[in-house]
């Protein structure tokens, strides 16, 4: 049975997450397992990565990338018009759906009136955000996940943790654990190599049975209405090609306006996302099947997502719509190293899930408005970007825009604060009464317990009444 | 510009930059009137309540003197986030005047070659805080002032990663700002120096209180106090 659950308010975040973010935090902090499954691969893609930052000139294909995404979003209109156009051309549908809802009503519409009673997925972040597979799963229709961190994490009903790489947080003997129980065996090696053939396995088999693939778009080229899915398992060409109907789902910011484009961000994508100059298999798709073709499919449907991305450009958040999901920020925070991305509860996680979701939710969701406090602001994230977001700041414009109980309470407490330290008179006679209460509350040159908000500090650590403190 | 962490925990740290500055030969004044650049209300979301406060600290600055400041994150938001709080407000050229006009301490040290003689010996161990490292983008300054004083630097593991501070961050989330913190005091202490040493105080507080908690042997000196021995 499904833990899952769709929002019915078109929300992104997971409403079947327990506790407060900090609550969720702690727990993550708990499991030493989960930090140690994070930090081995954080740092093997932060080192990967800095290797190609050397080798190709990361730094400089920065700049053109960042140039090339915020020219996307200003034009995004006309982008996705002439996309649409030659998508038409080409022989496919196109599909503009103003929130997910719309957009899931639309593919178990389609299903439905195909017959279909088994879908095949490629990994896709925008389907995760729909909840599509909630949606199919009402209708009645198979889902059956194909990307092999996906589908480890369909068997443990778990929601992914990273962007790229959703099951990154389990490990191998874990994802043993879970392939035995799903094949009602103990006959699966819990080697990799092993692993990854007994899933290519059972896999397969649902291939023949799905009626319609479902996959994702890493970007649309709008000059040809040609779809680019990357991947590094060969399932997506799978996806794409073998059932009869194809259905694309994309985010309406992933288009670009020409090849040239396109292959300067399908380079910078992998290399920024895990450290490897290509992926594996780049699909680009154009359009059903044509005449004298011998693969594809017989139809193909570009389902175009708004989801309130749109009321995103022209304001102090725009940039955020150049992400291209390869989850660099994530992978450099430290806070997302120290508690995965499931602590968020949301599909997207780390920096970039903590400024996005919350502008797809509106600024007083109760699932998604602390999520931008959950940062030191350290910068790590906009360091990383590929794309040259400064994650920082748009994290806070993020809290200024935040707005939760905690936030009016906190509001409160600045107004007085202001009206403090405006003032040198009421600034130097408040400090003096803080060293005094410092003074007062120390004992060998240090406070363990402090009031007000000085308790959230002596919590986890001392405070020193002399400096430079005493050992 | 003495900071309001300093005012509040160590003013030590303020008065060992001014002595540092006036052993260079450099004319320092501290305006009586200083209180805050402001960072803890905007960082909390509250940009009306802390532009109340930065238009304060830009009256005080105001001159054509250079502004320095003990700080890497205090320095980065009068540099960064002034500019932005202030677009298309009547402060907004004396933002952008005064974000010209301020650096850090040890950046300002190298700016003009100035040698303020010898410091501590060391060792010690060097935090790279992050808004000296990513918003001031900033790494060698404060270690050549540290070597030009005869002071030894032990480099840590992961100089470069966060310590868990991050201001109003390490109240709204005690357990994962404690837990980085500790991490960051296991690899300063595991450099061999005994000392970790910074460009803000904000951070080393953070460290070492943390440290004294968890019964790390680590002592901590703001950059200015080992500059000034």
């Amino acid at each position: 049975m499904s833990t899952r659950k769709r929002r019915a308010d078109g929300g992104v975040a997971y409403l079947d997450v327990q506790g407060t973010l900090r609550e969720r935090t702690v727990d993550a902090l708990r499991d030493r397992t989960l930090r140690g499954n994070l930090d081995t691969a954080a740092t093997s893609w932060g080192e990967s990565r800095d290797a190609m930052r050397e080798e190709y000139g990361l730094d400089e294909m920065r700049e053109r990338a960042r140039e090339i995404r915020r020219s996307n979003i200003r034009n995004l209109p006309a982008l996705l018009t002439e996309m649409q156009a030659k998508v038409r051309e080409a022989g496919g549908t196109v599909v503009r759906a103003a929130d997910g809802a719309e957009a899931c009503r639309y593919i178990t519409g389609l299903a439905r009136a195909r017959g279909v009673k088994v879908v095949a997925k490629s990994k896709s972040m925008a389907t995760e955000e729909i909840k599509l597979n909630e949606a199919l799963d009402d209708a009645g229709i198979e889902v059956v996940e194909t990307d092999l961190g996906e589908w480890i994490l369909q068997l443990a009903n778990e929601h992914p943790s990273h962007i790229i790489a959703p099951a990154v947080h389990l490990n191998r003997e874990q994802v043993a654990a879970l392939f035995r129980e799903e094949a009602g065996t103990d006959d699966v090696p819990d080697d990799r190599e092993g692993l990854v053939a007994h899933a290519r396995v059972r896999l397969r088999e649902k291939f023949a049975e799905a009626g319609i693939g479902v996959s994702g778009v890493n970007l649309g080229v709008a000059s040809t209405g040609t779809v680019c899915v990357m991947e590094n398992e060969g399932n997506a060409r799978l996806v794409t090609s073998q059932p009869p109907i194809h259905v694309a789902v994309m985010g309406m910011e992933r288009v670009v306006a020409d090849w040239d484009e396109a292959a300067h961000i399908l380079q910078v994508l992998p290399m920024a996302a895990i450290g490897q100059d290509a992926a594996n298999y780049v699909n680009l798709i154009t359009g059903p099947r044509r005449d004298g073709e011998s693969d594809g499919p017989e139809e193909f449907h570009l389902v175009i997502i708004d989801g309130g991305r749109g009321a995103l450009r022209g304001t102090e958040f725009e940039e955020a719509l150049s992400c291209i999901r390869c989850g660099a920020c994530l992978y450099s925070c430290p806070m997302w190293r120290s508690v995965g991305g499931q602590a968020y509860g949301s599909p997207y996680s780390g920096p970039i899930g903590a400024v996005i979701t919350p502008l797809l939710e509106g600024p007083s969701s109760p699932a998604s408005r602390d999520l931008p406090f959950m940062s030191s602001l350290c910068g790590a994230c906009g360091e990383a970007c590929p794309v040259g977001i400064p994650l920082q700041d748009l994290l806070v414009r993020a809290r200024a825009r935040s707005s939760s109980p905690d936030t009016r309470k906190s509001g409160l407490a600045f107004r007085a604060w202001s009206r403090l330290w405006r003032r040198p008179s009421t600034y130097r006679a408040w400090m003096a009464g803080w060293r005094l209460m410092l003074r007062a509350r120390g004992k060998d040159g240090w406070a363990t317990e402090l009031p007000g908000p000085g308790a959230g500090w002596t919590q986890v650590r001392d405070m020193p009444t002399r400096w430079p403190p005493r050992r | 510009m003495r900071t309001c962490l300093s005012d509040a925990v160590a003013p030590s740290v303020w008065k060992s930059s001014k002595r540092v500055l006036e052993r260079c030969g450099v004319q320092v004044k501290v305006p009586r009137g200083q209180t805050c650049c402001s960072q803890p209300a905007w960082t909390a979301g509250h940009p009306d309540q802390a532009r109340a406060v930065a238009r304060h600290t830009i009256d005080v600055f105001s001159g054509p003197e250079e502004v320095v400041v003990p700080s890497g994150s205090c320095a980065g938001m009068v540099v960064h986030a002034y500019p932005e709080m202030f677009k298309g407000q009547p402060e907004e050229e004396a933002a952008l005047d005064l974000a010209r006009r301020t650096i850090e301490l040890t950046q300002f040290l190298a700016k003009h070659e100035l040698d303020p003689g010898p410091g501590a010996p060391g060792p010690v161990t060097l935090h790279d805080s992050c808004h000296m490292l990513r918003v001031m983008h900033e790494s060698q300054s404060p270690r050549e002032a540290l070597a030009n004083a005869g002071c030894e630097v032990r480099e840590m593991q992961h100089t470069d990663r966060c310590c868990g501070f991050g201001g109003v961050f390490s109240i709204n989330f005690p357990e994962l700002s404690g837990r980085l913190g500790e991490e960051k005091a296991r690899e300063a202490i595991a450099s061999g120096a005994r000392e970790v040493v910074s460009c803000d105080l904000g951070c080393l507080m953070h460290i070492v209180g943390v440290a004294h908690r968890e019964g790390i042997p680590l002592r901590a000196r703001h950059v200015s106090e080992v500059l000034d021995r």
